[in-house]
């Protein structure tokens, strides 16, 4: 067989994509489609599964007509996928039984407070490294099995099938109610609240007590290996791996060593530490999370630390407070003045996460005098972003042990120059980025590469990861510390500022 | 006013009508208002309408200022947003050339580096966005020297300073080699700047064609140039080709 490519499915929150790669690892063609959010009431959002199922089948198609290439040149498929949005469908008929929940969704928020009774939210974090939090696949399968007429019965008859988006698409690209295979990878499974990191398998006492029939779980499998074969376009392709985004852009950085951590800065922002084999639970508020797993190799862990508030706070100036007219702006809006002017941001519009989780905090722009003008708060903006990172970083080094080198960045505010010389600045790390900004893509290529054999090992993999840009710190020590003591001082003012009594119903 | 164009006059006219008053305004209601006969008024305002200075409302047929005169009130782009635009094209350039790339505009009689791309093999490299470059020995200074009037007329006359004995020092032969960039559509600069060193460059263009940077490869005149000592044309190529791309992500027309 000479098919020289690899193709990647990244099915995300508004789009799916698909992708493919040649054996140097650069993009030959690339085909996108957006599919319907779904709101049925506030704080709820849902995708139509087989809208999904539909808009993969047609970017794959459209990616191979695009390269000028068939089946036939695809050597293996991997898939990345948005984490922890949850499909159940009847195994019979291959139809959705409602529409997913997707991982924004906040409808099972009561439904955790009740599952963690005396203990609280963390209830299963020793098992599952996860807190109870509305965001994992677990709880919603519950509220699913308790809300749509007749389900449960159905489920633990065996006629419905649970599973994260990259069950779903590996079960309909291996033959659907034809002999689909039910899978899902450790990566996916470890953001169910379901699984055991330690086992790597179901954990039946979490299930039972979330209600959880185990005759729907999928099996757990590696995140790099031979699930079937594809049928449809991609007929006879090795479907070859999964990955969640986030692990997947791990996997795209080579991150592959203990103590190599990558960070991906978007509307919200993910840095994922790679721990090696050690599971680190974290008494920092960060998660601990299966990083990837190849075949029958030991699994490899990591400790991840989501920042709410990165993009989506220039994304605010745009347009709540029209300072800036499109986002790469602020840059040069910023770039008028030397310093922040003694003025802080910090966005935390609704409360702290990690490592602080206080949902009584609200944003805060302090150290105001008549000195300070937009273009101070413009820094004041890129440098909240900066001190986030740092702040997840230190909690990191904490929990760890590990102490940073490095940080791989990518996503869209990469190219934002100030900013990443700003996160070198105030991490004292050099912050390298790669070419090819679609790491997460790449991440799915790689594993399933790597399944078939397409690429040998991981240090081929790693020879094709080239430093596109580096910055290195040029901020003085003193300056730094000064720095990160007012930015203290900053968080510290947002804290109470919402009431007990005057608590949102979350 | 001696030597004044009366359709000129006659079309701004309508344009400050039209910017007067909240209302579209009719085809009779423009004649009369300005005193013109239907005819006359009529040409002037569907030449407007093709420039983009006027709409016309499909539904009522009246006419109203047009969007183009709204872009052309805040036609600078900012180099960040450029940059953001030419990230990915500027990747792939890096790695299919194996040489470092730059995207430059003009700025204060010199070339501003707003973005660099390293050479992906790895080796130390420091970033050299924010540095300047001179538009009389680079590619990239050659590229604005063609396209743009006001990087040519910021320049001056010359004689400029020589980096290299092969930097062109004199306005003559400048002016000689604008010509064949924009004929050829690319520049280059062999040794002109650094010893060793060559760059390849072609133009970045906006939605209105107009020139607000370039894009070069740059690297060892040993890899960038043939045996003849010429730009070898693959590269030429993959350069020619970024710079489309990115004009075509900043929204000018396939050319």
């Amino acid at each position: 067989m000479t098919a020289s490519h690899i193709a990647a499915i990244d099915q995300g929150t508004t789009s799916s994509r698909c992708i493919l790669f040649d054996a140097d690892g650069r993009i030959v063609a690339v085909e996108q489609q957006e599919h319907s959010q779904v709101f049925p009431q506030p704080g709820w959002v849902e995708h139509d599964a087989a809208e999904i199922w539909t808009r993969v089948r047609s970017v794959v198609r459209g990616a191979l007509e695009r390269a000028g290439l068939t089946a036939a040149d695809v050597r293996a498929v991997g898939i990345t996928n948005q984490r922890e949005t949850t499909v159940l469908w009847d195994r019979h008929t291959g139809v959705p039984v409602h529409h997913a929940i997707v991982w924004q969704d906040t409808r099972t928020e009561a439904l955790c407070r009740e599952l963690g009774r005396n203990v609280g939210q963390d209830r299963f974090r020793r098992e599952t490294g996860l807190p109870l939090a509305s965001y994992f696949a677990g709880p919603k399968i519950r509220w699913l099995l308790d809300h749509v007429e007749g389900l449960r019965e159905r489920a633990e008859a065996g006629d419905v099938l649970f599973g994260t988006m990259d069950s779903w698409l590996i079960w309909n690209l291996t033959g659907g109610v034809d002999g689909g295979r039910h899978v899902t990878d450790v990566t996916n499974a470890s953001r169910t609240l379901l699984m055991n990191l330690h086992t790597l398998q179901w954990d039946e006492r979490i299930a039972e007590s979330l209600g959880v029939p185990l005759a729907m779980l999928p099996e757990i499998r590696s995140s790099a290996e031979v699930y079937g074969e594809a049928v449809g376009d991609l007929a006879g392709v090795p479907v070859a791996a999964a990955l969640g985004d986030q692990q997947a852009a791990l996997f795209g950085q080579t991150c592959f060593a203990a103590g190599e951590a990558k960070s991906t800065y978007g509307t919200g922002t993910f840095l994922l530490l790679n721990t090696g084999e050690k599971i680190v639970h974290s008494y920092h508020g960060l998660l601990t999370t299966v990083g990837f797993r190849i075949g029958d190799r030991p699994p490899v862990y990591a400790l991840e630390g989501s920042i709410a508030v990165t993009g989506s706070l220039v994304q605010w100036l745009r347009d709540q407070l029209g300072i800036i007219s499109t986002a790469a702006e602020i840059e040069t809006l910023a770039g008028t003045v030397e310093d922040n002017g003694g003025a802080y941001v910090v966005p935390a519009f609704s409360g702290l996460f990690a490592p602080y989780w206080r949902s009584d905090a609200r944003g805060v722009i302090t150290g105001l005098t008549r000195y300070v003008t937009k273009g101070h708060l413009a820094r004041a903006v890129l440098e909240a972003t900066a001190w986030q990172t740092r702040e997840v970083v230190d909690a990191m080094e904490k929990d760890s042990g590990v102490t940073l080198t490095a940080l791989k960045v990518d996503g869209g505010m990469t190219s934002n120059n100030l900013l990443m010389q700003n996160i070198a600045d105030v991490l004292d790390v050099p912050v390298e980025r790669p070419y090819v900004a679609e790491t997460t893509a790449l991440g799915a290529a790689y594993a399933a590469g790597l399944a078939v054999g397409f690429w040998d090992g991981l240090e081929t993999l790693r020879a094709n990861w080239h430093r596109a840009a580096e910055w290195t710190p040029r901020m003085a020590a003193d300056t730094r510390e000064r720095e990160h003591r007012n930015w203290l001082k900053a968080v510290e003012r947002t804290m109470g500022w919402i009431d007990q009594d005057e608590q949102p119903e979350t | 006013m001696p030597g004044a164009i009366q359709s000129l006059s006659r079309a701004a006219a309508i344009l400050r009508l039209l910017a007067g008053g909240e209302r579209r305004l009719g085809l009779s209601e423009v004649a009369t208002g300005l005193g013109l006969a239907k005819g006359t008024a009529h040409g002037i305002l569907r030449t407007l309408q093709q420039e983009g200075f006027v709409e016309q409302d499909p539904e009522s047929g009246k006419y109203q200022l047009g969007a183009e005169l709204l872009r052309l009130g805040q036609s600078y782009l900012d180099v960040h947003e450029l940059r953001a635009r030419a990230l990915v094209w500027a990747d792939d350039l890096a790695r299919a050339a194996g040489e470092t790339v730059y995207l430059g505009v003009l700025h204060q009689r010199g070339v501003l580096v707003v973005h660099h791309v390293f050479r992906p093999d790895d080796s130390r490299q420091v970033l050299e966005v924010g540095s300047m470059q001179p538009l009389h020995a680079t590619a990239l200074g050659k590229v604005l020297l063609a396209y743009d009037p006001v990087a040519r007329g910021e320049l001056g006359d010359g004689p400029w300073e020589a980096f290299t004995a092969r930097t062109v020092t004199e306005p003559a032969a400048l002016d000689a080699q604008c010509a064949l960039v924009r004929e050829r559509g690319w520049a280059d600069a062999v040794e002109e700047t650094w010893e060793g060193v060559a760059s390849v460059a072609a133009l970045i263009q906006d939605r209105r064609r107009n020139p607000v940077g370039a894009v070069c490869v740059s690297g060892a005149v040993e890899t960038v140039c043939g045996p003849d000592g010429a730009v070898r044309p693959a590269l030429v190529a993959s350069v020619r080709t970024a710079a489309r791309a990115i004009s075509r992500d900043l929204g000018a027309h396939r050319f």
